[in-house]
């Protein structure tokens, strides 16, 4: 999945996050988070955040996360979220979502 | 029997209340794509539900997720999303005729085929929320074997007779009809939600009503309506003690093999002793009444 434009998913209220992506200056992935919880989660949120991203074929672009304590579910979700608003996506193929 | 008193909705696109709300311990938890999601967060909440619905903590309780109608750019995907992360019920608002579930089932067991899970596997449930739905409301608790209760919704029935919710007058013929026609097919009826939460006193009075016209319970906005109604629909010290006695009378006289069986020269059959096995198993949930 190409990140085509610029879009937002989530909120910044207590347990969710606010995932922004864009097409990025470089050619890669950039993934940038900041976490309430960092030391903690930090390493496990970044997982799940780019296992997400792997998951949709997502390559290249710029990825920010701003976590307020989220569970696992609710990042994939405003992750897949952006990215298809990102990417303009109309369908949805759920075998790569789970 | 499965125990169906209080139906808690969830806004579909709330992250904190999904993540939590399975610690207040309604008998179900609904999750809602449809009213309580604006439009530009459809797609966010449909995702975050169906997430939220894998979570472990949720096998532990029944779920429910109120789609879109099928006729909105997003009732498919939201089924989709339900079916395919397991939701134990679907419920499907705007429901005015018996054609309205037939098309859901289809869509249900087409989806359940393409995913792998069982079919038949998820259940459904049909909100009237019309003055059609209500005429129709026989022919549509006996769509589907899948139905496992219909609803009535109280704001968008009373704007369709041209009224406004008041002291329930204005509900008693729809009330009515939802729960004979939920009578006559063996299924559950669900009454409307109570959405003024500072008056305790009013939701309390419109509890005790549907409890004696025989619903089985209410759907319910706030997770403070729960064990205030679960305290209503608990039992009486007097009333367990009774219903033990039945089942207990019951089960010596299936021991003893007696078509027939007599508790202080009263005759219980069948129908009294599941009355007091749905005694028995409200205290069991939620004790006797406080």
């Amino acid at each position: 999945m190409k990140i085509v434009k610029e879009a937002l998913a989530g909120t910044l209220e207590s347990s969710d996050l606010l995932v922004k992506v864009s097409p990025g200056p470089g050619t890669g992935l950039e993934v940038v988070i900041s976490s309430e919880v960092m030391q903690q989660f930090g390493a496990q949120i970044d997982r799940v955040v780019r296992d997400t991203l792997a998951r949709l074929g997502v390559t290249a672009g710029l990825v920010v996360v701003e976590d307020k304590g989220a569970l696992d579910c609710a990042i994939r979700a405003r992750v897949q979220t952006a990215v298809m608003r990102g990417a303009e996506a109309k369908t949805i193929n759920w075998s790569a979502l789970s | 029997m499965k125990l169906r008193r209080s139906m808690l909705f969830l806004p579909g696109a709330n992250a904190a209340m999904l993540s939590t709300a399975f610690v207040y311990k309604p008998d179900s938890i609904m999750f809602d794509l449809e009213d309580a999601v604006s439009l530009r967060e459809k797609d966010s909440a449909r995702l975050l539900v169906f997430h939220a619905l894998q979570l472990p903590v949720y096998r532990e309780i029944e779920t429910v997720v109120r789609i879109n109608p099928l006729n909105t750019p997003f009732g498919h995907a939201d089924l989709e999303a339900a079916v395919r992360a397991g939701v134990d019920v679907v419920r499907l608002p705007k429901t005015d005729c018996a054609e309205d579930v037939e098309v859901l089932e289809r869509e249900v067991e087409r989806i359940e085929r393409a995913c792998g899970r069982e079919v038949g596997s998820t259940k459904l449930m049909a909100a009237i929320e019309s003055a059609s739905g209500v005429i129709n409301a026989l022919a549509i608790a006996k769509s589907s074997p899948r139905l496992i209760g219909i609803a009535l919704a109280g704001f968008d029935y009373v704007m369709d007779m041209q009224t406004e919710r008041g002291d329930g007058t204005e509900l008693f013929y729809a009330r009515c009809a939802v729960l004979h026609a939920a009578r006559a097919a063996r299924i559950d009826a669900f009454d409307v939600v109570w959405s003024d939460l500072n008056d305790e006193a009013g939701f309390l009075k419109e509890v005790d009503l549907i409890k004696r016209l025989g619903f089985n319970g209410k759907s319910l906005i706030n997770p403070r309506q729960i064990e205030l109604l679960h305290n209503a629909y608990a039992p009486t010290e007097e009333e367990v003690e009774y219903a033990g006695r039945v089942v207990a009378a019951a089960a010596e006289g299936e021991r003893k093999g007696l078509g027939v069986v007599s508790l202080n020269g009263k005759m219980i059959d069948g129908p009294v002793i599941d009355h007091a096995r749905r005694v028995l198993q409200r205290a069991e949930a939620s004790g006797t009444r406080k």
